[in-house]
């Protein structure tokens, strides 16, 4: 118990206990995502990762990049809702809130009318337009003044999400969760797979040789093989294959790093420091953590109940994620595992029997000889 | 239907009209379609739609999602399936096959059966030999297949694998020299005063080759139960290794009772008889236990024929090696039992090759009763095979189900969201991955 990040169930991952690092974790509050994909992109930029496929349309949301893979770290999810669907988030959010824990005066009609409205949701609420659109909420920022353009400090800012009654959109940045127990690292035969200083999770890709154990043993479906990937698409040119094309660390497992180049240089990762509406926050996991729980009280209060968090509970089948999420729905919703379990948990008893098994096969062959012993 | 100056333009009406070629088109064979129904978007360019039948017939959406008890996004994967292949799947089989045949070839050297020992010796070499290779060509750079040797990791089944497969290669590889050097006469590997040292090895070899032979032939089972592979995680859990150390014992036996002759192979018949008893009751037992949506993939498309093959197989096989242990019992004296010589000399290993190979040419014992040896060695080769044969389906299936678990995001939200509930259910609150605050 050298550092503070480290509880005891965590003991038997590898961390860095002498450590001179916290540590480090995103908290993606999907409540302020905006589905722009400035993080998709700019992670690919920054670390160089081929695309993925030949830029089809899913045809199922605005979202085209489908999941998370070898190539791609970064995956902004999109769903489309209406009501009911809405209504039984809130439902289903009220639900965990109450379990074994102090109830959260549930939104009704009356409260929700008695709530002064403010932010963009007020001026959403007051100023409709004679199209019944609401209009732009006055900022009060002169955009033209000297300085106005410089970064400030948006924690006054008001952030919460507009509450449409008949749909709404959700969009969240999914990532590798760098779990506390990580199946992927676990499972990794060549010890390719390592935890960083950061408590982070990274592959090396000159040691991987692709036997592929750790994209089964990821119980969110994050790391991959890289088999294909492309740089240009193959349409484009008649002269050479997508298979010939070049393309880094192919053969080998590939997922986010959390831009470990980019920690040690004290920098953050690209994605988070690319993120406009700072959905993706990135800092030390014990503050992102208590940031997301401060955020889930403060959506709470306002009724909001469909909020949830992912992964900040140390007690739950990873031992709880390095990058925690703020969830408008169901987990499953977004492609998220309801309940992933860290798949080595049960290895114990798995080589228990397993043990039995392999003694239970030599009673077999000798059994078996002494059966047929010739007189 | 109203007509206008554009209909020119459009493509000619199909063949019984549009709504029949509809559903023809998209109907077809359930194979993939299946699983795949539920998946948003494939109504671009699949095979028979073509652009005639996107909304042609209006501007009637295509269902992204179709209405189904559990929510997951557009029906897209959760977990993700390893790249692993046939080769994984020959591997499966050949480890479990290696495994016990070198229990099978070392118990025929304690009770001095040669025809069996040279026969299990040389399988397991085989399979290990070709196994290994089917794992190093699985590989994404298969030229770093060394890097498995980097660490010795128990948490990660497959490392500890490797050196399983590792340790009974080499024993298993000292005991195939012996045999080569026994069968070539003592002639042709150029040994010279090595030669003493590794036939002095070879019960060394072979307890060490035994000793890592049934890990080897259960170690699968752990190394797909410490997956998030829904089907492979639940199996694991559920008795997984039973099924494999018994269907590698089916494996070994039958090919025993496929490559040595009728007398010698009576150990083989039972561990084969043994292994499918084991194997019916630990696959149906493994299946009970399992959630309803982490057993489908073993019951459907093609890894469901596959186990449903190997059911077959195993029954056939298991009725065939029956019948002939029961044959070779009662027709003993006329398959004439083997000259019972105190210890197996190297002029006795002479006369077992021969058995071994299969000649039905030895003198002395073949003119009385030529008919009933043929026929029960016929049928032991048949069912020898059949069994092997079935232990390769059942590894495949299993193999396949488990890849097919993956596809379909309800194998992973259902048994996930029933046990969460369970859980909440007993009164546990405190550990699912989603709080409410």
């Amino acid at each position: 118990m050298s550092t503070p990040t480290i509880d005891d169930g965590t003991l038997a991952d590898g961390h860095w206990h002498d450590s001179a690092h916290n540590r480090k974790g995103f908290f993606t509050d999907t409540s302020i995502c905006i589905g722009c994909k400035a993080c998709e992109v700019a992670c690919k930029e920054w670390n160089r990762n081929p695309q993925d496929g030949t830029f089809e349309l899913l045809g199922s949301s605005y979202d085209n990049t489908g999941s998370l893979g070898a190539n791609t770290w970064r995956h902004v999810a999109f769903i489309e809702q209406d009501s009911e669907r809405i209504e039984k988030a809130r439902e289903s959010g009220r639900k965990l809130v109450n379990l074994g824990m102090p109830t959260i005066r549930p939104r009704t009609d009356e409260s929700a009318a008695a709530q002064p409205l403010d932010g963009a949701l007020g001026a959403a609420a007051e100023g409709r337009t004679s199209a019944g659109l609401p209009t732009t909420p006055d900022l009060n920022v002169d955009l033209l003044a000297p300085g106005a353009l410089e970064p400030t400090d948006l924690s006054n800012v008001d952030t919460t999400p507009p509450d449409t009654a008949d749909f709404r959109w959700l969009m969240s940045s999914d990532v590798c969760k760098h779990c506390t127990h990580a199946g992927c690292l676990d499972v990794c035969p060549t010890g390719a797979l390592f935890r960083t200083e950061f408590d982070t999770v990274v592959v090396q890709n000159d040691v991987c040789n692709g036997c592929g154990t750790c994209v089964a043993g990821c119980p969110f479906g994050v790391i991959e093989r890289r088999d294909d990937g492309t740089i240009n698409t193959p349409t484009d040119r008649d002269d050479r294959k997508a298979a010939d094309m070049d393309v880094p660390n192919a053969g080998t497992a590939n997922k986010c790093t959390l831009c470990y180049d980019r920690l040690v240089e004290g920098q953050e990762p690209a994605c988070a420091q690319t993120c406009p509406t700072q959905s993706i926050k990135f800092g030390d996991r014990e503050d992102m953590v208590d940031q997301a729980h401060d955020r889930v009280a403060e959506l709470h209060a306002k009724g909001l109940t469909e909020a949830r968090l992912y992964g900040a509970n140390p007690n739950d089948g990873v031992g709880g994620t390095g990058s925690v999420f703020l969830l408008l729905d169901e987990p499953e919703v977004y492609g998220l595992p309801p309940d992933p379990r860290v798949a080595t948990k049960d290895l114990p008893k798995m080589y228990a029997n397993a043990g039995i098994a392999a003694l239970g096969m030599v009673a077999a062959a000798g059994l078996a000889f002494l059966g047929s012993r010739r007189s | 239907m109203s007509t206008s100056e554009y209909d020119s333009y459009r493509p000619p009406e199909p063949e019984g009209g549009r709504r029949k070629r509809r559903r023809g088109g998209r109907g077809g064979p359930s194979g993939p379609d299946g699983s795949g129904g539920r998946r948003g978007g494939r109504g671009g360019n699949g095979r028979g739609g073509g652009w005639k039948n996107r909304g042609a017939d209006g501007n009637r959406e295509m269902p992204m999602v179709e209405d189904v008890e559990f929510t997951s996004y557009y029906g897209r994967p959760i977990v993700k399936a390893p790249p692993w292949g046939d080769e994984i799947g020959a591997y499966l089989f050949l480890g479990g096959l290696a495994g016990g045949s070198s229990l099978l070839g070392f118990g025929a050297q304690l009770t001095d059966r040669p025809g069996l020992r040279i026969a299990s010796r040389m399988t397991a070499i085989a399979a290990t030999g070709i196994g290994g290779a089917a794992l190093v060509a699985d590989l994404g750079r298969p030229e770093r297949f060394l890097n498995m040797m980097r660490v010795v990791k128990v948490s990660s089944p497959m490392s500890l694998g490797t050196w399983i497969l590792s340790g009974f290669g080499v024993g298993s590889g000292v005991t195939f020299a012996i045999e080569l050097d026994r069968i070539t006469g003592e002639k042709l590997l150029p040994l010279g005063p090595l030669r003493k040292v590794l036939h002095a090895m070879e019960t060394p070899a072979a307890v060490e080759s035994a000793f890592f032979a049934t890990p080897l032939a259960a170690y699968t089972a752990v190394l797909l139960g410490a997956t998030a592979v829904p089907t492979w995680n639940a199996a694991g859990r559920n008795g997984l290794p039973y099924v494999f150390v018994s269907s590698a014992s089916m494996a070994a036996g039958g090919a025993a009772m496929a490559l040595a002759p009728v007398t010698e192979t009576g150990p083989a018949r039972l561990f084969a008889l043994t292994g499918t008893a084991g194997e019916a009751y630990a696959m149906s037992a493994m299946r009970k236990r399992m959630h309803p949506a982490e057993v489908d993939p073993m019951d459907d498309g093609e890894p469901g024929h596959k186990l449903h093959r190997a059911e077959k197989l195993l029954i056939a096989g298991a009725v065939g090696a029956a019948v002939v242990e029961v044959g070779a019992r009662v027709f003993a004296k006329k398959l004439g039992g083997r000259s019972s010589g105190g210890s197996a000399s190297a002029s006795d290993v002479a006369g077992a090759v021969a058995e071994a190979v299969g000649s039905a040419g030895s003198a002395g014992v073949a003119k009385r009763s030529w008919k009933t040896r043929a026929v029960l060695r016929g049928l032991s080769v048949v069912s020898g095979a059949a069994l092997a044969a079935a232990s390769a389906y059942t590894r495949f299936g299993v193999l396949e189900a488990g890849i097919e678990s993956t596809k379909d995001p309800r194998h992973v939200v259902e048994p996930q969201r029933a046990r969460l509930e369970e859980r909440r259910a007993c009164g546990i609150t405190d550990d699912s991955i989603t709080t409410g605050r």
